[in-house]
């Protein structure tokens, strides 16, 4: 029985993406991107920050539309629990870069996925925040982050696509590398 | 290449620096031995002849290996002439030396890969109470104060080096960025024995993906000892050596490190054993399963769960940072506009976009063994014949004919 092999669909643009790639080898200034993000204080630890321009391709862009992201703290901060934590957002770009690293790969190697699931952990010792002992660092100890992967493909592809996806990753290098923060007040 | 030149009747002269085999015989650190073995190095009309021929030759062995090579090609060497400049001039070249100029034709820059350690731009917050060493001017641990080293840099130069520091009692970190994890012998054989035989060497850089990132693909994890050893992070580890991530800066007196080691380790095994599954298929298909031990795989690399992410230099006794973060070439003295934006000579596949010129020994300039010694003799037979056609072109349409040969010395 003669079977036809239907084309892999990640819903990730290959083409679009290796044809950027090319275009900005040869135009790297293209390639100097700004990403921004607002903040506004609401009470307390609550805040609320927008996103919605940035800079790339050698002019402003914008997204479709603006998008809002509150962080606040849980109750037994003695907050009012109006949000996630800052520290959690990070889990959770850490996650989507990640994982939209784990799509791009898998639709570059053609390897049809069918389900992608990640769950991540953080270790922090409180001790550091709360200003308690300045041996302890004010971030994250380690993250653990777990992948479930349903694909058409080997476990050993499974396990290329999601060590390629770390090496490609923005936010897995912003947060296993130093970056200088500068930060002002006018 | 002067052999094929000669062989094609190509008038030609060889500038040197210093002597025949000059690099190795003073940019080199002591121990080393090349990591091809002995029968690998084939060069037109020349092997390996010994009685060893899985062994690795020593720096002395390969001093007289490429001596011996020029005295039996009688290349038209000019020894202590060092080029001071290349520059276009009319059809050709203008070349000045240490030893009075030269007009050519055509020109071949072999001046090596290696010329220069590369080394990151961190380097410069070293604070200053540490010594530091590149990969050239490094030669044995006795070199070293005692206490602690830092080697940076976990590619073939790397771990030798860092395996017979941590040796000599100064305890070795070791910072690891991407790596090319790969056995000295798989199944009995030796890996470049496998890699020869499958084909993996000859792969041509016209044949590859991404040409640009197969040639920035850093160095085989390998070393030449009589022992045939294995220099993997493991077995640095076994000996003491302490692995960090990659290095990414000094702060207030602190050497930090990145998060990334566990998942650098694990693209490295991964990319082993996709060679390695290659490799079991070629055994299959070439009928070599009877002659060959059974396939298997490594442990794969162990990296303790929480890798320290700084060092704290003088806390911990580090008085020496080794930097095996790679070589680039020398071309400062290349004034011919032919280089990219990042100061790389820009060629296909050896040709150079400066008619008649050429290139040679860069990795992966035509094929995977290009940077080898074992990948001159493809390279210059392919160029040499490039080059024969480009000089007939010229004879027969072009008013520089007369010359009557590739170079006149004014």
């Amino acid at each position: 029985m003669a079977t036809t092999k239907t084309p892999v669909d990640n819903g990730v643009n290959v083409q679009a993406l290796l044809g950027a790639r090319e275009a900005l080898r040869e135009a790297p200034e293209g390639a100097q991107f700004k990403w921004r993000a607002t903040c506004k204080w609401v009470y307390g630890t609550h805040s609320r920050s927008t996103i919605k321009r940035f800079f790339g391709l050698g002019q402003e862009q914008e997204h479709k539309t603006e998008f809002t992201f509150e962080t606040d703290h849980p109750e037994i901060f003695a907050s009012e629990d109006k949000a996630a934590t800052p520290v959690e957002l990070v889990l959770a770009g850490l996650a989507g870069c990640l994982t939209a690293g784990v799509a791009s790969v898998a639709q570059m190697r053609e390897i049809q996925l069918r389900s992608v699931s990640a769950t991540l952990e953080a270790g922090m010792d409180i001790q550091g925040i709360l200003g308690i002992d300045s041996d302890v660092r004010n971030g994250f100890d380690g993250i653990k982050v777990t992948y479930h992967i349903d694909a058409d493909a080997t476990p050993k592809e499974i396990e290329a696509i999601v060590a390629q996806s770390q090496k490609r990753s923005a936010v897995y290098d912003i947060i296993t590398n130093p970056t200088n923060v500068t930060v002002e007040v006018v | 290449m002067s052999r094929c030149l000669t062989d094609r009747s190509i008038d030609h002269v060889v500038l040197e620096r210093g002597e025949v085999a000059n690099s190795w015989k003073t940019e080199r650190w002591d121990s080393l031995r090349l990591l091809t073995p002995n029968w690998q190095s084939r060069l037109p009309g020349y092997g390996y002849e010994g009685d060893e021929p899985d062994g690795f030759r020593t720096m002395p062995e390969t001093i007289e290996f490429i001596e011996r090579y020029a005295r039996v090609i009688s290349a038209p060497v000019r020894t202590h002439t060092q080029v001071t400049s290349v520059r276009s001039r009319g059809e050709g070249y203008e070349i000045a030396t240490s030893q009075g100029d030269w007009h050519s034709r055509t020109v071949v820059l072999a001046s090596g890969a290696c010329n220069l350690p590369l080394v990151p731009a961190v380097a410069e917050a070293v604070p200053r109470t540490i010594a530091t060493l590149t990969p050239i001017s490094y030669r044995n641990p006795a070199q070293l104060e005692e206490g602690g080293v830092l080697v940076v840099g976990a590619s073939a130069t790397g771990t030798q080096i860092a395996e017979e520091i941590q040796r000599s009692g100064r305890p070795v970190t070791l910072a690891v960025g991407e790596h090319v994890r790969v056995p000295r012998v798989y199944r009995g054989r030796d890996i470049k024995w496998w890699m020869d035989a499958a084909g993996v060497l000859d792969e041509r850089y016209d044949q590859v993906d991404d040409i640009v990132r197969a040639r920035n693909v850093p160095s085989l994890q390998l070393a030449g000892s009589p022992e045939r050893r294995t220099v993997d992070l493991n077995a640095l580890t076994r000996i003491g050596v302490k692995l960090v991530g990659r290095l990414v800066g000094f702060q207030d007196g602190k050497a930090q490190f990145s998060g990334s080691l566990r998942n650098q380790c694990a693209l490295s095994d991964l990319k082993m054993n996709r060679l390695l599954d290659r490799i079991d298929q070629w055994a299959t298909e070439n009928g070599f399963d009877d002659k060959v031990g059974p396939p298997h795989r490594f442990e794969p690399t162990e990296v303790e769960a929480s890798p320290p992410l700084g060092l704290d230099l003088a806390r911990d006794r580090i008085r020496t940072i080794l930097w095996a973060t790679g070589f680039r070439p020398d071309t400062s003295w290349l004034h011919v506009p032919v280089f990219d934006r990042k100061g790389r000579v820009r060629h296909d596949g050896g040709v150079v976009e400066a008619p008649g010129m050429y290139l040679m020994g860069l990795p992966f300039l035509r094929r995977r063994k290009s940077s080898l010694i074992d990948g001159a003799a493809d390279d210059a037979r392919d160029l040499s014949a490039h080059l024969a056609s480009y000089l007939d072109h010229q004879m027969c349409c072009s008013a520089d004919a007369f010359y009557g040969g590739s170079k006149r010395p004014l």
